[in-house]
C-alpha cells in the first residue's frame, strides 16, 4: 500500500504514546535536581508590602527563596510582546511592564510573587504555603466592558483608561453610508466567552545550569523551542543564543498556550544559576487554570447592512477584548490582524469598517487559543447571518449563497486575499451528508416527543499556514514566519528529516514521512523526523496557526527536491546515463527505459564513500532549505448542526454534526479527521460547556474542573466529515492546514442550532442548560404577554 | 510537612482505639473526598485510620424487609448486588450512577452519608427509604442523622458501620448531574414506604439532603407524575450557582421528581 500522500497511514508516534512510553519534561530526571513552587498572589491586585521568607528558608531541605526585585536586580528582562499595534490616532498601543515575578504590584489572581527551590517537590510546596506575604488590596477591574468606563480601576499606571490600543480596520465613511442606505440592518451583541486552553499535559519546565561552560539547558512544554530560545536570550537576557539549548519533548497538547515564554521558566533558569542545582517545575491544574494565557474574551457590537435582495452592503464592528493584565507575546495580533482580517468571512461584502479596543483587566493574561482570532470572527458573521436571515425571513442557506465569494483570488475590503475556494460546493456537501431534506419530519418527530430540535449553519473560512514573514513584518510584527526543514540522507539510505515546527499531537512524525514515502517510494519506517531540540534542528518558528503543513512541509518539499537533484547527478555519473534519464520510484533510483538501476542505500553510500561523484561535486547528501510563502492559505467549511433541546430542562443533545472542509491537498486524511474531530469538540466545549469566571473582585471560580466544564465523549455526537478540494495555489504541496478548522467553525453552528431549536436569538455562549433553560422561560413570558 | 500516621485496624475496636487517640484522626475509607482534600491541603489530619480490612463493615446481607449495607462497601459492589436490584433497584441504579467507575469502585457509602456533601447521592437513597445508619456506639434514623451540609449527627470519632434500609413498594431516583462535576446539582429520590411515601431532595437545598413535605403530600395522595405538576418547588433556601440559579434548581426538583415517580412506577 502507498504511503504517500492521501494515504491513510497509521501514526508512527502513537505506539509510544499509547503505550505510555512517551517522554515528556516532567518524565526527566536531572541529577542533582531541586524543585521549585511559585508563591502566588490571592488577590487579583494588591500592593505587595513586604515577604517574608524566613520561616521557609528555615526549613530543612528549602535551597532558597527568591523574590522578584532579585530578578530584576540582576538584570532578568522583563516579559514582552511580539507584535506593536498602533492605534487608529496614530499612536503606538500602550502596555503595562510584565515582571517575571512580581516587583510591587500582583495584578492578577495567581501573579507570581516568589519562588521557593527544595529538594522535594512536596517539601516546596509547603514552604511556599510559609512564604508570609503582606498585601495592601487594591480595587480591580475585571470585566472587559467595565474596563474603559470612568473611573475604573487602574491596571496600570502607564495605560490610562486601561486601553492598551484602539485600533481600526476598513473603511469607516463607507461602511457608514452603505449601512445608513441599507434596506434591512442586523444588530447583535455579541460575548465571545473566555476559555481556558486545558492541556492535557501541563506546563513543565526542568532547568539545567553549566558552571564551567556558564551553559543553560531549558527542557520546556513549548510549541516553538528555537523562539523561546530567540526571547529568552535576546529579551529576557537570561543567556545568550550559544549558551542556551532549549529543548521541547514530547509535549501533551498545546492549543496556543505554549507558545508563550512564560514567568516560570524564566525565574527558573535564573535560580539554576543562583543555586547551581537542576530545577523541576511542573504546573498542577490549579495553577494552569490562573496562569496558562485564557483564550478569546470579546465584547462586541455589530451592525450588518443587506439590500432588498439578502445582498450584504456593509459590515460594521466593535469589540473590546480583554488582555488580561499582561501583554502575553501573540496577545496583540489575535484580536487584531488575526480576526478583523477575516470579517469578510466567506462573503462578497463591499464594505467593511470596525474598531478593536484592547483593554488591561486584573485577570490571567490572554493569547492566542486554537483559531486565535478567527473563531472569534466567524462567531460574530455567523451569528449575523443567521438573525439577519430570521429577521428577513429568509432561509440561512440561501441567504449565504446570495453572498458567497465565487471567484478567486479574492481581496477582501479588510486587507486579505483568499487564494482559493468553492463555498457553493462545500455547502452543498455539507447539506447533503446532512440530509437536510428530511429535517422537517424529524423536528415534528422530535416535537411529538416533547422536544425541540434545531438546525444551524456555519460557514467560514480562515487565514492559515501563518506566514508570509514580508507582510507580518510591515503589519507589526516581531518575528518572520517562515519555516525551515534539513533533510539528511545518511550512508546507508535512511533519512532523517530536522524541521523547525514542533509536533505536540499533530503526527508529524508520520506525516512528514509520508512526502518521503510520496517522492522517493521509500517506506516511512527509514524516515524519522528530528524536531524540538535547538541544538539539533536549525531555526524553526515552531507550530500553531495550522502552519506545520502548508509551510513546514513544503520547506521539507524543498530540501526533497534538492537532495533529489543531488541525486540524480550522482545516479547519472554512477550509471553513465544522461542526468534527465534518472527517475527515483519505489526505493530504486533508475535509468528510465533501461534496466540500469541502483538500490536507494547504494546510492547514498555512494555519496558518502566519495569514491565515484562527478567532478568537483561534495560528498554527503543533506540539504536545507527555508520556506516562506507569498500569502496565507485560506481552508474553508461548511457546518450543519442538529440539535434537540429538553424544554423541560434545558439540556440539549447535539445529534448530529456535519463538516465539509476544504483543506486544499491532504496529506493523511485518517490525521486530518481526527484533527476536525478534536477541532469540532473543542467548539462545541465552547458553544455549551466552556466558560472562565471570574468574579466581581477578580476571584477565578472556575478554578477546577468541579466548575469548569470541559466537552466529554458523551457530550458529542460521531462526526459527518467530508473534504473538498481547491488546492492552494501559494504553496508547492497545496496545503491549506486543518488544526484549527473545526474550533473556528463549530461555536456558530451549534448556537444558530439551539436558537432555531429555541425560538430566540438571545442566547450567549456557553449555552449550558442552565442558559438555555432562562432563554426558553423568556419565550414563554413573551409568548404569555403577547 | 504534613506527616500523619495511618493506621490499618482489623477491627471495629481497634479503630475506636486509634481515632481516640488520635490528636486529629480521620476514617480513611473510599477516600475520594478526603484526600484530594488532603492532596489541596485542605485538611490536613494527624491520622488516617482505614476501616476497609474490618469484616463486619463490608458486604451487603438482606432479610426481614431490610436490605443492609456495610458502611465500607464500594459503590459498584452495592450496583451489582443481586439482593439490592431484587429489593430496592433504585438504590442499585443510584449507585451506579455515582461518578466514574473509577470512583464507584473505591468510594463508600459510609464515608458519602459521614460527609453529609450537599452535592452526594447517597443521601437522597438513605432519607428517601427512612434507612437506619448503625454506628459503632447507636442506630440513628436517617431522619435525625443528616443535619446541614456537611453536618451529621455523629458524634466525634463515632463511626458508621452499616446503613439498613428498610424495603420499599416501589422507589425510584432522577439526577441531574451538575454539567462540570456530574455530582448531583438535582437528585430526588422518591419511594412508597410503610412509612407512607418520602420524596428526599440532594444537591438543592442550602442545608444540604432534605424531605419534600409538599411533594409527598401530592404523592401521597396519588403516586404519579402528574401529582407533581400541582407543586411549585420553593426557589428560596436553594443553592444558587454559576451552574444553576435557585429558580433553576426549584424548577428541576419537580422535574426530577416527575422522572423518579416514573422510574418507579415503570
Amino acid at each position: 500500500m502507498s504511503e504517500g500522500i492521501g494515504a491513510r497511514v497509521a501514526r508512527k508516534e502513537d505506539k509510544r504514546f499509547i503505550t505510555g512510553k512517551g517522554k515528556y519534561t516532567d518524565d526527566i530526571r536531572m541529577e542533582n535536581q531541586a524543585y521549585a513552587a511559585f508563591v502566588r498572589s490571592p488577590h487579583a491586585h494588591a500592593r505587595v508590602t513586604g515577604i517574608d521568607t524566613a520561616a521557609a528558608e528555615a526549613m530543612d531541605g528549602v535551597i532558597a527563596v527568591h523574590t522578584g526585585p532579585e530578578l530584576k536586580a540582576d538584570g532578568i528582562g522583563d516579559i514582552i510582546t511580539g507584535w506593536a499595534i498602533t492605534s487608529k490616532d496614530g499612536t503606538p498601543m500602550q502596555c503595562g511592564v510584565w515582571n517575571p515575578m512580581v516587583t510591587e504590584y500582583a495584578r492578577y489572581v495567581g501573579d507570581a510573587v516568589a519562588v521557593v527551590i527544595a529538594e522535594t517537590q512536596a517539601l516546596a510546596r509547603v514552604a511556599a504555603e510559609s512564604v508570609d506575604v503582606s498585601y495592601e488590596e487594591l480595587p480591580a477591574t475585571v470585566f472587559a466592558d467595565r474596563a474603559l468606563d470612568t473611573g475604573a480601576p487602574q491596571v496600570h499606571a502607564n495605560v490610562p483608561g486601561n486601553l492598551i490600543f484602539n485600533w481600526e480596520i476598513g473603511d469607516e465613511a463607507r461602511t457608514g453610508a452603505a449601512i445608513e442606505g441599507a434596506h434591512h440592518v442586523t444588530e447583535l451583541n455579541i460575548t465571545n466567552n473566555r476559555l481556558s486552553p486545558n492541556a492535557l499535559e501541563p506546563r513543565s519546565a526542568v532547568t539545567v545550569y553549566d558552571e564551567a561552560e556558564e551553559h543553560y539547558t531549558l527542557y520546556s512544554t513549548s510549541q516553538n523551542p528555537h523562539v523561546a530560545r530567540l526571547v529568552l536570550s535576546a529579551f529576557y537576557q537570561v543567556a545568550p543564543e550559544h549558551k542556551l539549548r532549549v529543548i521541547a519533548p514530547d509535549v501533551g497538547g498545546g492549543f496556543g498556550s505554549k507558545i508563550y515564554i512564560y514567568p516560570e521558566e524564566i525565574t527558573c533558569l535564573w535560580a539554576s544559576m543562583k543555586t547551581g542545582r537542576s530545577i523541576k517545575w511542573t504546573s498542577d491544574r490549579s495553577e494552569a487554570f490562573m496562569t496558562d494565557a485564557h483564550g478569546r474574551d470579546h465584547v462586541t457590537t455589530a451592525k450588518m447592512g443587506f439590500d432588498e435582495n439578502g445582498k450584504i452592503v456593509g459590515f460594521h464592528v466593535d469589540t473590546i477584548a480583554n488582555i488580561g493584565a499582561y501583554v502575553s507575546l501573540f496577545a496583540t495580533a489575535t484580536p487584531t490582524y488575526l480576526y478583523g482580517t477575516l470579517w469578510s468571512g466567506t462573503y462578497d461584502i463591499p464594505a467593511i469598517y470596525g474598531t478593536v479596543r484592547a483593554v488591561h483587566t486584573n485577570t490571567a493574561p490572554v493569547d492566542a487559543y486554537r483559531g486565535a482570532g478567527r473563531p472569534e470572527a466567524t462567531y460574530m458573521i455567523e451569528r449575523m447571518m443567521e438573525t439577519a436571515a430570521r429577521e428577513m425571513g429568509m432561509d440561512p442557506a440561501e441567504l449565504r449563497r446570495r453572498n458567497f465569494i465565487t471567484e478567486f483570488p479574492y481581496q477582501t475590503q479588510v486587507l486579505l486575499q483568499y487564494d482559493s475556494g468553492d463555498y457553493h460546493t462545500l455547502l452543498d456537501m455539507a447539506q447533503k451528508a446532512a440530509e437536510i431534506d428530511g429535517f422537517p419530519e424529524r423536528k415534528a418527530e422530535a416535537a411529538a416527543r416533547g422536544m425541540l430540535r434545531g438546525i444551524g449553519y456555519s460557514t467560514f473560512v480562515e487565514a492559515c499556514g501563518l506566514a508570509p514573514s514580508a507582510a507580518a513584518g510591515s503589519l507589526g510584527a516581531g518575528v518572520g514566519l517562515w519555516e525551515s526543514a534539513e533533510v539528511r540522507v545518511n550512508p546507508v539510505g535512511t533519512i532523517e528529516i530536522l524541521t523547525g515546527c514542533h509536533s505536540h499531537g499533530q503526527g508529524h512524525e508520520t506525516t512528514f514521512a509520508q512526502l518521503v514515502a510520496d517522492r522517493f517510494g521509500l517506506p516511512i519506517e527509514n524516515v524519522s523526523i528530528l524536531h524540538g531540540d535547538t541544538d539539533k534542528v536549525q531555526f524553526g518558528m515552531g507550530t500553531y496557526g495550522s502552519r506545520s503543513g502548508p509551510v513546514g512541509m513544503s520547506a521539507v518539499m524543498l530540501a526533497l527536491e534538492k537532495v533529489e537533484e543531488k541525486a540524480k547527478k550522482i545516479a547519472a555519473h554512477v550509471l553513465e546515463a544522461s542526468e534527465d534519464d534518472i527517475v527515483i520510484e519505489g526505493g530504486e533510483v533508475k535509468v528510465a527505459g533501461t534496466d540500469k538501476a541502483m538500490a536507494w542505500h547504494e546510492l547514498g553510500l555512494a555519496a558518502y564513500t566519495g569514491h565515484n561523484l562527478p567532478e568537483g561535486m561534495e560528498p554527503g547528501l543533506k540539504e536545507t532549505s527555508f520556506f516562506d510563502p507569498v500569502n496565507f492559505s485560506f481552508p474553508s467549511g461548511a457546518l450543519i448542526c442538529e440539535v434537540e433541546v429538553d424544554p423541560e430542562t434545558g439540556v440539549t443533545e447535539i445529534i448530529q454534526f456535519t463538516a465539509a472542509d476544504d483543506f486544499g491537498v491532504i496529506v493523511n486524511p485518517m490525521i486530518v479527521e481526527g484533527q476536525v474531530h478534536g477541532g469540532l469538540t473543542q467548539g462545541i466545549g465552547q458553544a455549551m460547556c466552556e466558560g472562565v469566571v471570574y468574579d466581581g473582585d477578580g476571584q477565578l471560580v472556575t478554578g477546577s474542573y468541579m466548575d469548569y466544564q470541559m466537552p466529554r465523549a458523551s457530550d458529542v455526537p460521531s462526526y459527518t466529515v467530508r473534504h473538498g478540494s481547491t488546492p492552494s495555489p501559494d504553496n508547492p504541496l497545496g496545503i491549506k492546514g486543518c488544526g484549527e478548522a473545526g474550533a473556528i467553525g463549530a461555536p456558530p453552528a451549534v448556537i444558530n442550532a439551539i436558537v432555531d431549536a429555541i425560538g430566540t436569538q438571545d442566547l450567549q455562549m456557553p449555552a449550558t442548560p442552565l442558559a438555555v433553560w432562562q432563554a426558553l422561560q423568556t419565550v414563554s413570558a413573551r409568548q404569555a404577554a403577547e | 510537612m504534613y506527616e500523619l500516621k495511618y493506621h490499618k485496624p482489623a477491627s471495629l475496636s481497634d479503630a475506636a482505639k486509634a481515632l481516640s487517640g488520635a490528636e486529629e484522626g480521620k476514617i480513611l475509607s473510599g477516600g475520594q473526598t478526603l484526600l484530594p482534600t488532603m492532596k489541596q491541603h485542605l485538611a490536613a489530619p494527624t491520622d488516617l485510620v482505614d476501616v476497609r480490612a474490618i469484616q463486619e463493615m463490608s458486604g451487603i446481607c438482606a432479610g426481614d424487609g431490610t436490605v443492609s449495607v456495610g458502611a465500607a462497601t464500594p459503590h459498584v459492589d452495592v450496583a451489582g448486588n443481586a439482593d439490592v436490584r431484587a429489593h430496592i433497584p433504585a438504590l442499585g441504579l443510584l449507585a451506579d450512577g455515582i461518578g466514574d467507575p473509577a470512583v464507584r469502585a473505591v468510594g463508600t457509602i459510609g464515608g458519602s452519608i459521614a460527609n453529609n456533601d450537599p452535592a452526594a447521592d447517597y443521601p437522597a437513597a438513605v432519607l428517601g427509604l427512612g434507612a437506619t445508619v448503625v454506628t459503632n456506639a447507636r442506630e440513628i434514623p436517617a431522619d435525625a442523622f443528616f443535619q446541614g451540609m456537611f453536618t451529621t449527627a455523629l458524634d466525634e470519632d463515632e463511626i458508621v458501620t452499616a446503613v439498613r434500609f428498610p424495603v420499599p413498594a416501589r422507589a425510584g431516583y432522577a439526577k441531574f448531574p451538575n454539567p462540570a462535576s456530574r455530582y448531583a446539582m438535582v437528585g430526588v429520590f422518591v419511594a412508597e414506604t410503610g412509612d407512607g411515601v418520602r420524596v428526599a431532595v440532594t444537591g438543592a437545598g442550602e442545608d444540604g439532603v432534605y424531605r419534600d413535605a409538599e411533594l409527598e403530600a401530592a404523592l401521597g395522595s396519588d403516586f404519579s407524575s402528574a401529582a407533581v405538576d400541582g407543586v411549585a418547588s420553593d426557589p428560596r433556601g436553594m443553592l444558587d450557582d454559576i451552574h444553576a440559579s435557585a429558580v433553576y434548581r426549584a424548577h428541576l426538583v419537580n422535574v426530577m421528581a416527575k422522572r423518579a415517580v416514573t422510574a418507579a412506577t415503570e
